[in-house]
């Protein structure tokens, strides 16, 4: 039973280092940047320029933090 | 047209980056512990990912297209922003310089008899491992554009292409500029991540299709001035410095 959990443990911190990577935090300000736009495109608002605007600063707030480390 | 094009050179390129790291390996292998194990590692390697690509892509030409440009298109940006962030940091600190393997990576030389268990499981992880990457981005770049024969094409063709010379010339190999390459790839998953993504959700984009056009600049653009802050910061200047 033991092997299964971490087989499945494992199997999950695979996907999450591939998909996710090093720093979780753009990763989650991807994520709140699309749940923000469905909100403006379900009130009819075409919030496009949301998700690019998250992408630049958050690449930059992590570039930042990875050269201080 | 255009699309077919986009699908074609994103997987070629994306193939690219990871072919190079996966060809100086198992070049590596087989010279030092010799072919016959090496090459049925990759093509074992190779037949996995075969499987995984053709498995993947008959599941997601079956799902409706709304939801599946809103996942895959969210997933290849996440993915594609940390090969942009890579490839900002990288070309930052060494410019064009290829791959640079350290001197552990080497394998032992192999003087035994019989099947080097070893050189299988080395060639094969390399290919496996490398292009497990290659096949996500083939599969979501396949499905998205309804093109994954093309994306396969553009993958296949990018390993046959970094082998050949691998094999005729083995350094050259090593002195592509990889960090480059995986920047520009990093570059177009995110500009097609974000496009595919906020369509999947609803949003009209301004000027249609040539939105693309705008978001890949708009991240050219983000690359080049990270590119200059982070090389700064290499150098030890600090604005205001």
């Amino acid at each position: 039973m033991r092997l299964i959990w971490s087989w499945i443990a494992g199997f999950g911190l695979f996907w999450y280092h591939f998909i996710i990577g090093d720093d979780w935090t753009v990763a989650a300000a991807v994520a709140a940047g699309l749940i923000l736009t469905a909100l403006f495109v379900s009130a009819h608002i075409n919030a496009w320029w949301i998700v690019p605007l998250i992408v630049i600063s958050m690449l930059g707030l992590s570039l930042r933090r990875a050269s201080k480390t | 047209m255009t699309a077919v094009l986009f699908v074609l050179v994103t997987t070629f390129l994306a193939s690219a980056v990871e072919a190079i790291e996966m060809v100086t390996i198992v070049l590596g292998v087989g010279a030092t512990r010799g072919w016959r194990a090496t090459l049925v590692g990759a093509v074992a390697g190779f037949g996995v990912l075969a499987v995984i690509v053709v498995v993947a892509g008959l599941a997601l030409s079956r799902a409706p297209i709304g939801p599946l440009r809103l996942i895959v298109g969210a997933l290849l940006l996440v993915f594609g922003l940390q090969w942009f962030r890579k490839g900002v940091m990288r070309v930052a600190a060494h410019g064009l310089a290829g791959i640079r393997l350290s001197p552990e990576d080497e394998p032992p030389e192999w003087t035994g008899t019989g099947f080097d268990w070893t050189a299988f499981v080395l060639a094969f992880k390399a290919v496996v491992l490398e292009g497990l990457e290659v096949a996500f981005i083939v599969v979501s770049f396949g499905a998205n554009t309804n093109q994954l024969g093309v994306a396969v094409i553009g993958g296949v063709a990018a390993v046959v292409v970094i082998g050949a010379i691998g094999l005729i010339l083995q350094r050259v190999v090593t002195r592509i500029p990889r960090s480059l390459l995986q920047l520009v790839v990093g570059i177009l998953l995110t500009t097609f991540g974000t496009f595919w993504s906020l369509e999947g959700l609803g949003v009209e984009w301004p000027a249609g299709d040539g939105a693309i056009l705008g978001l890949l600049a708009l991240y050219i653009v983000t690359a080049g001035t990270y590119i200059t802050i982070e090389r700064g910061r290499v150098l030890g200047f600090s604005p205001g410095r």
